[in-house]
């Protein structure tokens, strides 16, 4: 999963450093992320991974970092399984 | 004897009220000769009307969003340069006790705006950004325990009548355009070289003249939370709802206006419609949903004070931007509608009717953060943002 967010990341973030400089705790709006990039980025992951981001993940938290991605993404999946 | 007559009403709204009464004297002149509103800021000033945001500990009254925004309401009745002035400084200072009581220099700072009721001005414009408030091009230098700064302002609001200025730059000389920080400095620690002059249509007494500025100051005084964050909890909201509550208060000074105009005629010529009438009654209507919504904009900020993940969410900023639309849009057909009630009236300057200052004033709602930049924000967020079906939440 990683792997794949870091792909996305690298297509639709916009970001001006390559992304494998980028540590997965790193601030990806201080490495330069848009609102404009990460909504494109919630986009991909959305396709990707066939779910939909709930209204209450959609924050700024949720996306600040690789890992908080990870996170976010893995707690849609596995509430999916569960339900 | 009775004292209690001589000791004036200390209410919020008596406070307001007062500092209302001096900025009307001086309304037309401030427009006229798009000179800084003095006297006004002098009473806010004098009613120790500066501080009130701030937190009781740190020398304040603790006073909540909704309170000031009555306050803008009030004064924009008034004087609108006088009620953008007074809610940009209490915009900046929104920041400071957001997110700059856990700081020593800035606790300290907020005791002074107390104490010597300070005005503070914003800097976050600057040349070659795209009116992008979100992006810097210019870099703090932090040395040692020293920070330096050099901006191309192209508006600062009231700059030259600041006691400080809050002003946004990148974080470092190699940080991304979104990577800033907002950093406070005294009067004395920046210059001011004047590149703009402010000659606009309306909102003349604002004096947001363009500046390079110049400033140097202890490292401290740059505020310890990134600007994003700044931006998204503390300044788009109280921005989008205290100029929204001053554009009312125009609208609604317009709409007094004019309903006084049509009862004048109806009295006249009793048993006969004033040809005016009925769009008075348009006019409420109007002015009934641009007021509800602010209110509910207030509430939903209030709410979402204590949480600051919701105050960081999508939701909340489609909401916040939704404010700043409609009531910038809404204003001015009712403005519109006030002139034609009150015809050659209303168009003349200097008639008790007059509503050319109003007009002028209420346009730059739709400019100052431009409704098409907020609306493609807005779209882009609806990208994934569902929303709300329900009428209730």
């Amino acid at each position: 999963m990683n792997e794949t967010i870091r792909t996305l990341l690298a297509k639709l973030g916009g970001l001006p450093v390559a992304v494998d400089t980028i540590t997965d705790n790193a601030d990806l709006y201080a490495v330069g992320l848009s609102s404009f990039a990460s909504v494109q980025l919630m986009l991909g992951l959305e396709e990707t991974f066939d779910m939909e981001f709930p209204d209450h993940l959609l924050n700024r938290k949720s996306f600040a970092s690789i890992a908080a991605i990870e996170t976010t993404v893995q707690s849609i999946l596995e509430d999916r399984k569960v339900a | 004897m009775d004292l209690s007559a001589k000791v004036a009403d200390q209410s919020l709204k008596a406070r307001a009220t007062r500092v209302a009464a001096i900025a009307a004297v001086y309304a037309d002149e401030v427009d006229k000769a798009g000179r800084f509103p003095a006297e006004a800021i002098d009473a806010l000033k004098s009613e120790r009307l500066m501080g009130i945001q701030i937190p009781v500990d740190c020398g304040g009254e603790g006073r909540s969003t909704s309170e000031i925004a009555e306050l803008c309401t009030i004064i924009a009745q008034s004087c609108a340069a006088s009620a953008m002035i007074f809610a940009m400084h209490q915009i900046k200072v929104s920041s400071l006790v957001s997110h700059g009581v856990d700081a020593g220099w800035h606790r300290t700072f907020m005791q002074k705006i107390c104490s010597e009721q300070l005005l503070i001005g914003s800097a976050t414009t600057e040349g070659g950004i795209g009116g992008n408030l979100r992006n810097s091009i210019c870099a703090i230098e932090v040395e040692g325990d020293r920070c330096r700064l050099e901006k191309d302002a192209t508006v600062i609001s009231y700059g030259k009548h600041a006691d400080a200025i809050l002003i946004t730059s990148r974080s470092h000389k190699d940080a991304p355009p979104t990577d800033q920080v907002m950093t406070a400095f005294l009067k004395d620690q920046y210059t001011l070289e004047q590149t703009h002059v402010w000659d606009t249509l309306g909102m003349r007494g604002t004096c947001s003249d363009g500046f390079l500025f110049k400033g140097e100051a202890p490292a401290e005084q740059i505020l310890p939370k990134p600007f994003a964050e700044i931006a998204a909890q503390s300044m788009l909201a109280s921005s989008h709802l205290l100029w929204s509550a001053l554009w009312y208060g125009i609208a609604v000074d317009a709409f007094t206006k004019a309903q006084t105009f049509v009862r004048a005629a109806a009295r006249k010529a009793p048993g006969t419609t004033p040809p005016g009438l009925v769009h008075l009654a348009e006019m409420s209507s109007q002015l009934q949903v641009i007021r509800s919504n602010i209110k509910a904009g207030l509430g939903s900020y209030e709410q979402a004070l204590n949480d600051p993940d919701k105050l960081s969410s999508m939701g909340f900023a489609v909401a916040m931007n939704n404010v700043k639309i409609a009531s910038s849009e809404m204003i001015l057909p009712v403005i519109h509608q006030a002139l034609r009630i009150c015809g050659i009236m209303g168009y003349k300057n200097g008639t008790p009717f007059s509503l050319g200052r109003h007009l002028r004033d209420a346009h730059s709602a739709e400019l100052m953060i431009s409704n098409d930049r907020i609306l493609g924000n807005t779209s882009t967020m609806l990208l994934v943002h569902k929303q709300e079906t329900g009428l209730l939440g």
